[in-house]
């Protein structure tokens, strides 16, 4: 009963993780129906430059706030200079274009980097709250942090003008012209958020994992699993699916299949719901007009 | 120079072309109404006004030149359409489809008060305020997609069918709102429609189109009584 | 298919015979893998850029067929030649199952699919219960078959090397011949209606259904060829070979090479063989920064990969000799 509970509780913190990449996903599938093939090797990207950062002796929260920064132009200006000049080009097109972005974030950054493997500074303390045996501090402090970030893009979308203005743009560009959006630029906003958002799940899962260019192989793998299950055009089935990916990898990797098959988790899930649900548990199902 | 004037419009979809050469003007505070049957390109003028189809040809509002600029900055220039199909941001709250329409506005205290008003002319919004726009009916939507425009202060708004599918009895309260709104507020419309009586009875101007050139035009009372026009789309 | 083409494929075949004889022997390796790639690129263009249909994940099949050889070789000592048709079989079966449940997935689900397969595709090798037939982490190694003997009593001995090459040779113009004819063929148009307009296809007549899941398994088939003839030729098989940078190797080769062109294959395998050698003195990260840069400039710049330039190149000489 411990060791399941404490299988739960890593599952939900990993979950926090795999929920921000999935969001970022969504948020990028939602404005451009294309999946960000790359969304892993951007957020591996940024977890580089905070670890330059702190490196050169920036304290740790400096680091990651001008990291998010940078992430969010990165995502910008990735939209609006590789992206844009293929957006209604046929869908190979696209997907090789996102696998190009891929392998030359992986390969520069093995190239600036090398590919040892280095250590990533966690903000929370080494011992264990409260001294708890359930999880680990860092553990308690990535799921507070992607909630944070969670809540922020929430009210974001919810509250703001802007946020109106993306999510009107997103889902009907010709409309959102008709009152006067910039669609072009809530698309490269659109990228600046979610890149911005893997920033944080990159920064917060690089401790656990440790730092090296195949790091977020894995992570995106269990992102698209949580993006299909909660519905690819739902946000917040995206964080359910992210949280829920988690426990199941870790429960099923503990108990049932064993830790070397985990990833097979993602793969099963991937094509069970591609095949049997591909709307996921939240999504809108999809009518093709002929 | 007239408020809205094209010139020798040409309009295509791809390879087809669709306008020939359409020219027609408007002056400020008026309604004019474009007519004509299914696929004369009547649609096609208003897309065409709004940069959102390609154009060979003039077109200039206010004095200035609009052809070839962006949707967007044709509409920051106070130029408001209510398309074919409405339009309507099927996802979003009644109240965030209404509050886009200010979305290029800066005056914040004015657009609160706009959007009593918007409430004022069409209650039924107000009580379905916070509902998904998609589930309103066909004449909430078009109610809906007519405050929109409203919301944005327009100079001159762009009318596609607004009458399409909708009960006599609500055309007549939406057109009286119309009139209102161009008396009181001094909004040029120019009004496409099918329901060529209806129209006649709001404009003041027509313009007959037939696939894709203006074929007849003048005041509305006198389009109403050519007999061409009598026979083909007045039924009598 | 007229005379001067047959004319130049006559030549590049002669020169393709004679190149064991002229170069050394590491560079006759070399050219064999070529030819392996370009009936893995086959394989995949037959998949993607006739029918349509993407797959990232197109090195399992490679995967599949590589093990399915070297377990063969190991285990049952059966001859490297016999364990070329079995891998082709078995990949077929594989392919055209993975292709049913696959014919629900448009596009990019497809290539996510795909993708996930091919990411999750080392671990599912690695699985310690499966162990016992691919040797784990450690991977197979297989003998490298000697040239048949007849050879050298004809007074032509043949290396290890130059007679790979031409069994891998021969194995090529036999999956070539075998594409060109299935997809010059009422099975080919199939194939490119789907493409095109899978809607339209359906309403006219074609089976769908039947036509994609018969082109995976072919793909498949034709790229677990290609596997057998790699394990042989490279005498080891390990799971960390057959990661996602080997499906999205192959997605490269097609891409340069030329989508929906069987010439392409060869291009396309060419570029992906030797370029990494070139790179790699630069820096090891080199080669794929490389990749990734030539997949970019191609879409934009390329997009029918350089089979799709050289065919418009001669089409615009054809036609300045006409106008002159």
């Amino acid at each position: 009963m411990d060791a399941l509970l404490h299988q739960v509780l890593a599952g939900l913190a990993t979950g926090g993780i795999y929920a921000s990449v999935a969001l970022a996903l969504v948020m990028i599938y939602q404005a451009t129906h294309l999946v960000n093939f790359a969304q892993g090797e951007m957020a591996m990207f940024s977890t580089y430059i905070a670890w330059s950062l702190v490196n050169a002796g920036m304290p740790y929260w400096a680091a990651f706030f001008l990291t998010v920064g940078f992430s969010f132009v990165f995502g910008v200006l990735i939209e609006r200079i590789v992206i844009r000049p293929v957006e209604n080009s046929p869908v190979l097109a696209v997907v090789v274009v996102f696998i190009a972005l891929l392998v030359i974030l992986n390969s520069v950054t093995g190239w600036i980097y090398t590919y040892t493997i280095k250590t990533f500074p966690s903000p929370f303390p080494e011992q264990p709250l409260f001294g708890n045996k359930y999880m680990s501090s860092h553990e308690i402090g990535a799921i507070c942090v992607t909630l944070v970030v969670l809540m922020l893009l929430y009210a974001f979308f919810r509250f703001t003008p802007l946020g109106l203005a993306m999510r009107a743009a997103a889902q009907n560009p010709e409309s959102g012209r008709l009152v006067g959006i910039r669609v072009g630029w809530m698309l490269a906003l659109g990228w600046g958020l979610a890149a911005a958002t893997g920033s944080v799940a990159g920064m917060m899962v690089a401790p656990i994992v440790f730092l090296d260019p195949n790091m977020m192989g894995g992570v995106l793998l269990y992102a698209f699993a949580a993006a299909l299950v909660g519905g690819i055009d739902n946000p917040a089935g995206a964080v359910f699916g992210g949280f829920l990916v988690g426990v199941l990898e870790n429960v099923l990797g503990a108990f049932v299949i064993g830790n070397e098959l985990k990833l097979a988790v993602a793969l099963v899930l991937i094509i069970g719901v591609l095949t049997v649900k591909p709307s996921g548990f939240f999504g809108k199902v999809h009518v093709t007009r002929v | 120079m007239a408020f809205l004037e094209a010139t020798a419009l040409h309009a295509s979809y791809g390879q087809t072309r669709v306008l020939h050469g359409i020219s027609f003007a408007m002056e400020e505070g008026t309604i004019t109404t474009l007519l004509g049957a299914n696929g004369a390109g009547k649609t096609t003028t208003l897309r065409a006004l709004c940069g959102m189809v390609r154009t060979e040809g003039s077109v200039s509002f206010g004095g200035q030149r609009i052809d070839g600029r962006a949707t967007e900055d044709i509409v920051r220039l106070g130029i408001a359409h209510v398309p074919d199909g409405r339009g309507t941001f099927v996802n979003l709250t009644t109240e965030e489809n209404l509050r886009l329409g200010a979305y290029t506005r800066k005056d914040r205290g004015a657009v609160e008060a706009d959007l009593e008003r918007m409430y004022g002319y069409f209650p039924r919004l107000r009580e379905r305020r916070g509902q998904q726009a998609g589930t309103l009916s066909g004449g909430e939507q078009q109610m809906l997609a007519v405050s929109r425009a409203l919301m944005l202060r327009p100079r001159l708004m762009l009318l596609d069918e607004p009458s399409f599918g909708l009960a006599p009895l609500i055309v007549k309260e939406l057109f009286g709102i119309l009139r209102t709104v161009n008396e009181k507020e001094r909004v040029s419309l120019l009004v496409v429609e099918q329901n060529a009586a209806m129209a006649l009875d709001l404009a003041d101007h027509a313009y007959l189109i037939e696939t894709g050139r203006v074929v007849l035009s003048g005041s509305a009372d006198d389009i109403r009584k050519n007999d061409a026009v009598r026979r083909s789309y007045l039924g009598y | 298919m007229n005379a001067r083409n047959l004319a130049g494929m006559a030549i590049v075949l002669a020169l393709a015979c004679a190149l064991p004889f002229v170069v050394s022997e590491y560079r006759t390796f070399q050219f064999t893998l070529v030819l392996v790639y370009a009936i893995a690129l086959l394989g995949l263009n037959i998949l993607t850029g006739f029918n349509g249909q993407i797959s990232l994940g197109h090195g399992a099949f490679y995967a599949i067929g590589a093990y399915c050889a070297a377990i063969l070789m190991d285990k049952y000592g059966v001859p490297y030649w016999a364990t070329i048709p079995v891998a082709g079989a078995v990949c077929l079966l594989v392919g055209f199952l993975f292709g049913l449940p696959a014919l629900r997935l448009e596009g990019l689900y497809l290539a996510l699919a795909t993708f996930a397969l091919g990411v999750s595709l080392p671990q599912l090798l690695k699985y310690h219960h499966l162990e016992e037939w691919t040797g784990g982490v450690q991977g197979i190694n297989v003998l490298k078959p000697d040239a048949p003997a007849l050879f050298a009593e004809l007074g032509l001995p043949l290396s290890q090397d130059q007679w790979l090459y031409f069994f891998t040779l021969g194995i090529t113009l036999l999956m070539f011949a075998l594409g060109w004819n299935l997809l010059r063929g009422r099975i080919g148009r199939a194939m490119a209606a789907i493409r095109d307009n899978h809607i339209a296809a359906e309403a006219m007549g074609v089976n769908n259904a039947m036509v994609k899941s018969l082109t995976f398994g072919v793909s498949a088939m034709f790229t677990g060829v290609a596997g057998a003839l790699g394990a042989v030729a490279v005498q080891f098989v390990a799971p960390d070979s057959f990661n996602i940078f080997l499906s999205i190797t192959f997605l490269v080769g097609i891409v340069i090479g030329g989508l929906a062109s069987i010439s392409g294959a060869l291009y396309g395998a060419l570029f992906i063989q030797f370029v990494p050698n070139v790179a790699d003195e630069i820096s090891k990260a080199a080669p794929w920064a490389i990749f990734g840069l030539f997949l970019i400039a191609f879409v934009y710049v390329m997009p029918a990969g350089v089979a799709g330039a050289i065919h418009m190149g001669m089409a615009r000489l054809r036609r300045k000799r006409q106008n002159p």
